[in-house]
């Protein structure tokens, strides 16, 4: 079964259509990047499937939640979506007001009721994963943007979720962050997590990505 | 009588009316009174409103024609006919203006024209029981501030425990007798008579607490004028005019005509002013810091209440339904528009017949829920200002609406409202001076009256001034260090 499974996704703002009719599916274990150049819809096909975009058409399956053309349903109804997918930004959005260790520990203190201590060992963990432990006690403004968008990343995944979307991961990392976060979401997919990766960065597709969606003209033209 | 005016509006009529002073016209006795007193003292005529009319009036006209000149009103709030007269505005005021020590030993003062007796009115139950001052210990007695029934209760405050209530009015205080706010009363028997007449409710003690005397106020320099004055106020006494006059507004009775006979026996020339009687500036202090800590604890407390009720206005403006959202935009829309002397009013006295509330608990309120209004704009501005993203993320995250707000949004929005949140509350702490006219002395109010007493601004102002500075500046400091701080970090 897939983690997810898009089908016929119509996302419209106004009159204009933004994605006509996108399909595509990800494995448990499988690194989907999503391809295409600015303005293709990569963005809009991950808000849609992390419930931040209403749908116009089409279906939106993962594993037990299903969205559906409407409005974006309230958060009540969005809680084992909200458990099972992580999204990492493109601007890392980091709570400006809290630490990096403070923002990973968030969601599982808050939203999932973990301990302080077991949110606090998660989070080093994943810290220290991805090379920013040592950054645990900074504020947002303090990091630099490599940094933001690594700790961003520690917060998607603090609450394990099964589905990670992830828009232009690379775009703030110089090349060895680049290979060394290649290496690290090998390494969650290893662990039988879906990633579906929206990127412009074919080097990096390439490399780190088991199967290439190419978007184009709000359609999916190739794989 | 004695409505206060604000500061602006008394700025302005005062410079008004030096700037046509400068060129008086020849054979006129600019004199100047207020009007609000109303009569029998000085009245808008209800014939012609835009003359004057009461026995104050009649006795200038008389004193003008005396002097061979023709007598022209000049408006003026009544707490500041002292300074206008000595600053040139008019030569002569009069309007009830009550003769003491402190008077003669910083202007010319005429003799006196009137024997007027503070008299105390309590509710017909009380009558038998609140004869004098004395039985009224522990009771709350109201007057008008800045008088001589004032600073009677508050030596009666320091002797007997009597609780003294300053109005800035002579309305209100019988108003709140007879609905039983206060347990008594101190004004001019005049005054207290008029009240009985206007609207009734209460009963006047026979026995005078003390008497007194108006006069009429000149600059200090003016001495010679303040001499032919009185030579016609002796003569205008021996000829029986005044009597006549007084009869006509009905405020001639048995004590008035002992009263002229003592003026008219004693000799011309024993006016001359007595040494000043003004009271150290270290003797005001402590009521000074007294109604500074009224001050301070009223802004502390109403702040408290706007922040409160402004965080849920602005909540329900930016969360609530059509509904919600509607009556917190009314609110907003109403407060704002009005003015908060005005809601003050309505709160305190339009308000008692369903809900009594004491002066201060008004106060409180009326300030709170005024500010509420600013501060609730404040926060939905700072709340809408926050960025989506943010939101987004938090949304992902599996958080709730309410920990959305709670851990993300209001933290966020805290750090932008904390600038205009310090002006405001400096504003409040400002604006704090008008419950005076629900009968809170606080700061300003105690520091008119210091400044009536030494009959000076200067170093009550300076006072006060370095007292709304203190309370100001550091509070000033912190936001500015957390704006810092959150600056670097947030």
């Amino acid at each position: 079964m897939n983690a997810l499974d898009i089908r016929e996704l119509q996302v419209r703002r106004g009159a204009r259509r933004v994605l006509d009719g996108v399909s595509l599916s990800v494995a448990p274990g499988e690194i989907c990047a999503l391809m295409g150049v600015s303005g293709a819809g990569k963005s809009t096909v991950l808000r849609a499937v992390a419930a931040l975009e209403p749908i116009a058409g089409g279906t939106i399956d993962l594993g037990t939640v299903a969205l559906r053309p409407g409005p974006v349903p309230p958060e009540s109804r969005l809680r084992d979506l909200r458990r099972h997918v992580g999204i990492v930004f493109q601007s890392p959005a980091l709570f400006e007001h809290m630490t990096a260790m403070q923002n990973v520990m968030l969601g599982p203190v808050h939203a999932l009721g973990w301990p302080q201590d077991r949110a606090a060992a998660v989070a080093r963990d994943l810290l220290d994963t991805l090379g920013v432990l040592a950054r645990a006690e900074a504020y947002p403004r303090q990091l630099s943007g490599g940094e933001a968008q690594r700790v961003a990343i520690a917060r998607a995944l603090a609450p394990n979720p099964s589905l990670l979307l992830m828009d232009e991961p690379t775009s703030a990392l110089d090349p060895a962050r680049r290979t060394a976060l290649g290496e690290s979401l090998r390494a969650l997919a290893a662990n039988g997590r879906a990633l579906l990766v929206a990127t412009h960065d074919l080097d990096f597709a390439t490399a780190v990505a088991h199967r290439r969606v190419l978007l184009e003209n709000s359609r999916v033209v190739a794989e | 009588m004695r409505l206060r005016l604000s500061p602006i509006v008394w700025l302005l009529a005062a410079t008004g009316i030096a700037a046509c002073s400068r060129h008086p016209a020849v054979g006129v006795l600019r004199w100047g009174g207020d009007a609000e007193g109303g009569a029998p003292f000085v009245e808008a005529d209800p014939a012609d409103p835009s003359r004057v009319r009461g026995f104050d009036v009649e006795i200038a006209g008389q004193i003008a024609q005396g002097l061979g000149r023709r007598a022209q009103f000049v408006q003026v709030a009544w707490e500041s006919i002292e300074a206008s007269v000595e600053r040139g505005d008019f030569a002569l005021g009069m309007s009830g203006v009550e003769d003491r020590p402190e008077l003669r030993a910083r202007h010319s003062v005429s003799i006196p024209y009137y024997e007027f007796r503070e008299v105390l009115a309590v509710r017909p139950a009380d009558s038998a029981r609140f004869a004098d001052l004395d039985a009224l210990a522990g009771h709350r007695v109201a007057t008008l501030g800045e008088t001589q029934a004032y600073r009677i209760l508050v030596a009666a405050q320091a002797k007997a425990g009597v609780i003294p209530v300053s109005y800035d009015d002579d309305v209100h205080p019988y108003a709140d007798l007879v609905a039983g706010r206060v347990d008594a009363v101190l004004l001019d028997n005049i005054i207290a008579q008029r009240s009985l007449a206007r609207q009734g409710g209460f009963v006047i003690e026979p026995r005078a607490v003390a008497t007194g005397h108006y006069v009429a106020v000149l600059a200090r320099g003016n001495a010679a004028l303040r001499d032919s004055v009185n030579g016609v106020l002796r003569a205008r006494m021996a000829d029986g005019s005044l009597e006549k006059m007084f009869r006509a507004w009905q405020v001639w009775d048995s004590t008035e005509a002992p009263f002229f006979r003592r003026e008219l026996a004693a000799a011309p020339g024993s006016e001359v002013a007595t040494a000043a009687t003004t009271r150290s500036v270290s003797s005001y202090l402590p009521s000074l810091l007294r109604a500074a800590a009224i001050t301070l604890v009223l802004s502390l407390l109403a702040m408290m209440l706007a922040v409160l009720a402004g965080g849920a206005l602005a909540a329900g403006r930016v969360y609530g339904g059509v509904i919600v959202r509607t009556a917190c935009t009314v609110y907003v829309e109403v407060v704002r528009g009005t003015p908060v002397l005005l809601q003050l009013f309505v709160l305190y006295y339009g308000l008692s017949s369903v809900i009594r509330l004491p002066a201060f608990a008004a106060a409180v309120l009326g300030l709170g829920l005024n500010y509420a209004a600013y501060e609730s704009e404040i926060y939905r501005g700072a709340l809408q200002a926050v960025a989506r993203a943010q939101l987004e993320a938090a949304r992902t995250l599996g958080l709730s609406e309410f920990q959305i707000f709670r851990l993300v949004r209001a933290p966020q929005a805290l750090r932008l409202a904390l600038a205009p949140m310090t002006n405001d509350f400096v504003s409040l702490l400002k604006d704090s001076s008008l419950v005076s006219v629900i009968t809170v002395v606080e700061l300003t109010k105690q520091t008119a009256i210091y400044a009536t007493n030494v009959g000076s601004w200067v170093v009550p102002g300076l006072l006060c001034a370095l007292v709304y500075l203190a309370f100001s500046l550091p509070l000033a400091r912190v936001a500015r260090h957390l704006e810092r701080r959150w600056s670097i970090v947030g």
